[in-house]
């Protein structure tokens, strides 16, 4: 068994090879790439094994994942087909309810923690949102990522002065959708689909709404 | 065209002049946890586990009763100097690229009558696996200030970079994570931490050329192998299989990118 899948990607990269010496870069042909693909899902495959609440058939890709799993983006029609099942996908909040407690929301934003193997709850009160991580939220937390932009002063900067009125309603719906399944704007979007994932509850994201937009936030201060 | 650049230099030092609360906030942590470093690097506790490496090398141990004196880590039987910035590299004898970590426990079995499958199977800092992660703090050290220069001249060294680079961009779990989701821009921090950039050679003694490294806040001495365990663990993966292919696949695919780069390791960490 092993002889033979050695044998088939030992002859593709020999071709990757060949085609690369004709090709103008370094990059294995269309063919070879292909049958690299396949060995390194196999390989993928044969490596993971279930630890504690993380299984192994967390591998497992949806389109959204598989299609923005190499350093090229997808084909435009590929991209359009991901937004647009991400957009489908939004579940609204339960009678409206957008935004709960910025505080509640400042704690989610802080809270690291969840879905690892060392963490042992797989229910969404376990997690957090990890948004310190990644960005710059209130003015008061110094310890802040750089890897998403900064969210301070989100609301006030896109004129947010009441959340009740309805000329707030683009932007709360807009944040909403990015939260719950962010790659409704952005295919290959690297912030996690925090509602379609189950990362965090509808609940959850309105505390976090709210850190965003509440004007009474430290965030819009 | 001289006064443009000078008008322009004026609005960028207006500019810099404006963010300038928010960058002292910034310079000062940063500058704060590398003066740490650099005080803890005067009494690096990796030293414990390089001197443990040292004599677990040559010690007689196993069901075999030898040493690990005749293991050919890439460059020869014996040869430790020099081997570290060259793996993962192909081993005839095996017919796989191997990283330091998993050709340590080949030798452990081959030459001293260890079961690898088990030693693999143990837990990172426990037993066997201890000893490989100090034989391993030790061979890195012999080639502490060399210039990382990783083989791709076997097929199978350039296969297993085409695997690397694909395991490095395969998003999966249920935070949709690559490792190019932290690690493919430069300049960006996760938190407070660095993050460096390893489609490229990020630097002397930065990302694959600091590790092995000391972790002060676990109090760890952690090799490649655990780092990206760890790193899998935060991208919300599964658990990978101590010296599968795939993480080798990853060393080789970073290892190859960062050559040039000086190892620093045994470094130090937060």
């Amino acid at each position: 068994m092993s002889k033979k899948t050695v044998l088939i990607p030992l002859a593709a990269v020999s071709a990757a090879v060949l085609l690369a010496a004709c090709a103008s870069g370094p990059e294995p042909g269309a063919a070879a790439s292909a049958a690299l693909d396949a060995e390194a899902n196999r390989l993928i495959v044969a490596a993971f094994r279930d630890q504690g609440i993380a299984k192994a058939d967390r591998i497992k890709q949806d389109l959204g994942q598989s299609a923005c799993s190499s350093d090229k983006e997808p084909s435009e029609a590929v991209a359009d087909r991901i937004t647009a099942e991400a957009k489908a996908s939004v579940k609204w909040p339960t009678g409206g309810a957008y935004i709960g407690d910025w505080r509640e929301g400042e704690r989610i934003a802080q809270n690291g923690r969840g879905l690892t193997w060392t963490d042992t709850s797989t229910a969404t009160s376990a997690n957090g949102g990890s948004c310190y991580n990644c960005h710059q939220i209130s003015k008061e937390e110094v310890s802040y990522g750089t890897i998403g932009p900064s969210l301070y002063n989100y609301g006030k900067n896109r004129g947010v002065q009441d959340i009740t009125a309805p000329t707030a309603a683009p932007i709360i719906q807009y944040t909403w959708q990015k939260i719950w399944n962010s790659k409704t704007y952005n295919a290959c979007s690297n912030m996690p689909r925090f509602g379609h994932m189950g990362i965090l509850d509808e609940k959850q994201i309105a505390h976090v709404m709210a850190l965003l937009l509440d004007p009474n936030s430290p965030v819009n201060k | 065209m001289k006064q443009s650049i000078r008008a322009r230099a004026i609005v960028a030092v207006a500019a810099l002049a404006a963010l300038a609360p928010a960058l002292a906030q910034q310079k000062s942590t940063s500058d704060g946890i590398a003066e740490y470093r650099k005080m803890l690097e005067d009494g690096n506790p990796a030293e414990l586990f390089e001197m443990k490496g040292q004599e677990l090398w040559s010690q007689k141990r196993g069901p075999k009763n030898a040493s690990l004196e005749q293991c050919d880590l890439g460059k020869g039987k014996g040869v430790v100097k020099g081997a570290f910035v060259e793996l993962p590299r192909f081993f005839a004898d095996t017919g796989k690229v191997m990283d330091l970590e998993s050709r340590l426990v080949h030798c452990m079995a081959t030459l001293q009558g260890f079961d690898a499958a088990e030693i693999a199977k143990t837990p990172f800092g426990r037993g066997e696996m201890a000893n490989v992660t100090a034989l391993a703090t030790w061979i890195a050290t012999e080639s502490r200030g060399l210039r990382f220069n990783l083989s791709q001249a076997h097929a199978e060294e350039k296969k297993s970079y085409e695997i690397g680079k694909r395991v490095f961009y395969f998003r999966a779990g249920p935070m949709d994570f690559n490792c190019a989701s932290c690690h493919s821009t430069a300049n960006i921090r996760i938190r407070l931490q660095d993050l460096p950039d390893l489609t490229k050679n990020p630097g002397d003694g930065i990302g694959f050329a600091a590790w092995p490294a000391y972790r002060v806040s676990n109090g760890q001495m952690w090799g490649m192998q655990l780092r990206l365990n760890d790193c899998f663990r935060q991208m919300r993966f599964p658990y990978p299989g101590f010296g599968s292919d795939i993480t080798v696949a990853l060393a080789t695919y970073m290892g190859v990118n960062a050559k040039g780069a000086q190892s620093i390791a045994p470094a130090i960490k937060r």
